[in-house]
């Protein structure tokens, strides 16, 4: 079992014919993806790695019945792809792209939480279940399948943690790259509810950052809703106050979205909190056995 | 981006928010001039740096007379202005804004920001103008006064109205606030602004509202549709090496430990700083080569490490993924043939081809370059190295 995406999955590729998108989605392809097509708007028609094109997404999903759709287009059309996406009866929407302006996302997110779809990311690396779909620009090897779930902030963060619990012996249900930006389509607290159903799942990677206070509600929320073992790290603990640190949501405001506050939090909660980046392999395996 | 308080008032004023009559002058001998166009018997004298606490300072002066106004003018413009939020270097003054003198009869704050949480931007307003905002928020939070502002409806009269009841106004001074607060609204949202700060918000003689001073800040992925924005940006304010950086799609900060970094994602970059503290080292910068680390970007990223004398040593510590770390290792080694790289190189290339990786970088057989397995390993050979010990 898995998360949110499985073999089955038809996905989209929005952003298809783009230099990002071709690569990756060869890349997605390659890995056993069930890709059924792309959207390029005027290039409906064409053929592309051997995939249909079309000019809209509604379109493309009446033609393809897809469900799932991950998007390379520009920062300053991002936005508008997610949006034709919900419009058109897209359930899971992922958004790979990074400088999308926060209030297009403001609206977007508005957008497609009316529509009853998922939005994961932006600027994230996408979601993985391991040995059934790729759909994002994760070395896809580094997932072996496995029985944790994993859920991050981060790109490199979280190919070095799922490294981690495979040479630990274990692999990994699904991986989801949540999105290093101030506004994210879905937050630690909708993931965690799907791992504690997916019976697959025993443990849960939790990698947080600076900034905000999601990983501060997600630690309420574990504390009354989770049973599994949640280990968590949180990146920054050295960042000086008031400095974005790459991510555009990565900063800490005024005295708030400290690393210390949000491990506190969580250390509270019943969850497992690793101080070290190194350690969360480890730490997964100790309680795993 | 943040902007100066002049430039954020010239906005303001291009929304009928009212603010003081002011000049923006740059040498001292333009002050007289300045006066005397503005006018009156009583003038204030603002240096014009991105940093708050300007008062404290002495970056902030009341002039009673024209000779005053030059005094003053040659004191502050040229001083290196030091406050808390500008660090021990302080900042160069080169620009002075002169304005009237204005009749206060009480001070507020009034400011904008996105709520992270709510998804939405807030407005934010206190009787308790003229302090510093931070410190009310921590010691009595009920004196600030917030409404969320759900984008989908825009400002409207009941924000207004929950601001002002908040604030104890009047029914006059009432109607003045809510022109006022919603020109505010839209400043904020037509500009992709990410912070707006008013402090204080002042309440005249004949009990309208005026922009006594004005913080702007911009969401910089926004910058694109806002080309007249752009033109406003004073590269002076900013980190020279930060600057350099994000020319060459490198995102760096500096900090003030030995050990530089190198790192592919923000998230891992890090992370790489943490492991250093950890390990009993202090991290010298933060630095996301972004994921593909090109032998370009690497080059320039230890350019960059080097320009900051308390460097020891380099940690690189790339995971590879997509891009192999077999290229990445070449990578890394053309480009210690660009930039001479003295100080000890410690390499962690992990992910795909890494044996390969580890392979090629002994074969070339460079003395500074220590190789490391993993992220523990790694972070202990540069704590280690920038000590001057070799491992």
């Amino acid at each position: 079992m898995s998360i949110l995406v499985n073999k089955d999955s038809r996905v989209l590729v929005q952003g298809f014919t783009g230099k990002e998108g071709t690569f990756h989605a060869q890349q997605c392809i390659d890995y056993g993806t069930n890709i059924v097509g792309g959207v390029t708007p005027g290039k409906g028609g064409q053929i592309h790695l051997g995939k249909p094109v079309f000019g809209s997404v509604q379109e493309a999903v009446e033609a393809l019945q897809a469900d799932v759709s991950i998007i390379f287009v520009p920062p300053a059309f991002s936005a508008d792809a997610v949006m034709e996406a919900a419009d058109a009866g897209i359930k899971v929407i992922i958004c790979i792209t990074e400088g999308i302006p926060v209030s297009d996302m403001m609206l977007a997110k508005k957008f497609v939480q009316k529509k009853g779809a998922i939005l994961i990311g932006p600027n994230c690396p996408g979601i993985i279940s391991a040995e059934e779909a790729k759909i994002g620009i994760m070395p896809g090897f580094v997932f072996k399948k496995g029985n944790v779930g994993v859920i991050s902030k981060s790109g490199t963060l979280t190919y070095e943690a799922a490294n981690q619990v495979v040479q630990a012996g274990l692999g990994i249900t699904t991986a989801i790259g949540i999105g290093g930006d101030p506004i994210i389509g879905t937050t630690y607290i909708d993931l965690l509810k799907l791992f504690e159903e997916d019976h697959e799942t025993k443990a849960i990677v939790m990698i947080g950052e600076i900034g905000g206070d999601l990983e501060i509600q997600a630690a309420k929320y574990i504390k009354e809703n989770i049973t599994k073992p949640v280990v968590a790290f949180i990146a920054g603990q050295t960042a000086p106050k008031g400095k974005r640190m790459g991510h555009a949501g990565a900063i800490i405001a005024g005295s708030k979205g400290t690393a210390k506050e949000k491990m506190d939090a969580l250390e509270a909660a019943g969850v497992h909190v690793v101080a070290s980046p190194a350690e969360i392999g480890k730490k997964v395996k100790d309680i795993l056995g | 981006m943040n902007i100066h308080e002049y430039q954020a008032k010239q906005i303001f004023a291009s929304y009928n928010i009212p603010i003081q009559d002011g000049i923006t002058i740059e040498d001292a001998n333009d002050a007289r001039e300045a006066a005397e166009k503005i006018g009156g018997d009583f003038w204030v004298l603002k240096a014009q740096i991105h940093a708050g606490g300007r008062g404290k300072g002495g970056g902030v002066k009341f002039a009673k007379s024209i000779e005053e106004v030059e005094k003053y003018a040659s004191d502050i413009l040229g001083m290196t202005l030091v406050t808390h939020q500008t660090g021990p270097a302080g900042r160069l003054v080169k620009k002075l804004f002169i304005a009237s003198g204005v009749d206060i009869k009480k001070e507020y704050y009034l400011g904008m920001v996105l709520d992270r949480t709510a998804e939405m931007p807030v407005m934010m307003a206190s009787t308790e103008g003229g302090m510093e905002i931070e410190k009310v928020a921590a010691e009595t939070p009920e004196k600030i006064i917030k409404v969320g502002i759900d984008p989908l409806i825009g400002f409207r009269a009941f924000h207004a109205r929950k601001l002002a009841s908040g604030l104890h106004l009047s029914a006059e001074q009432m109607k003045h606030f809510g022109k006022f607060a919603k020109a505010l609204y839209e400043v904020y949202s037509n500009n992709d602004a990410s912070l707006i700060e008013i402090n204080p918000l002042v309440l005249t003689g004949e009990d309208t509202f005026l922009a006594l001073d004005a913080k702007m800040g911009f969401d910089d992925n926004a910058l694109y549709r806002h080309p007249d924005l752009k033109n406003m940006r004073d590269l002076d304010e900013e980190e020279p090496t930060e600057l350099e950086a994000s020319k060459y799609g490198l995102s760096y900060v500096k900090l003030d430990g030995n050990v530089g970094c190198m790192v592919n994602g923000a998230g891992l970059a890090m992370s790489t700083m943490d492991i250093i503290k950890l390990n009993g080292g202090d991290p010298a910068n933060f630095l996301d080569v972004g994921g593909v680390a090109s032998t370009e970007t690497v080059a320039k990223g230890f350019e960059i490490i080097l320009e900051d004398p308390n460097v020891k040593a380099i940690f690189v510590n790339i995971f590879g993924g997509i891009v192999r770390c077999d290229r990445i290792a070449n990578g890394i080694l053309e480009a210690t043939e660009k930039i001479d790289v003295k100080v000890p190189l410690i390499v962690r290339l992990d992910g795909t081809n890494s044996s390969e990786a580890a392979e090629i970088l002994k074969r070339a057989n460079i003395k500074n370059i220590i190789t490391a397995t993993d992220l523990a390993d790694g972070a202990q050979k540069a704590v280690k190295a920038a000590e001057g010990i070799r491992s």
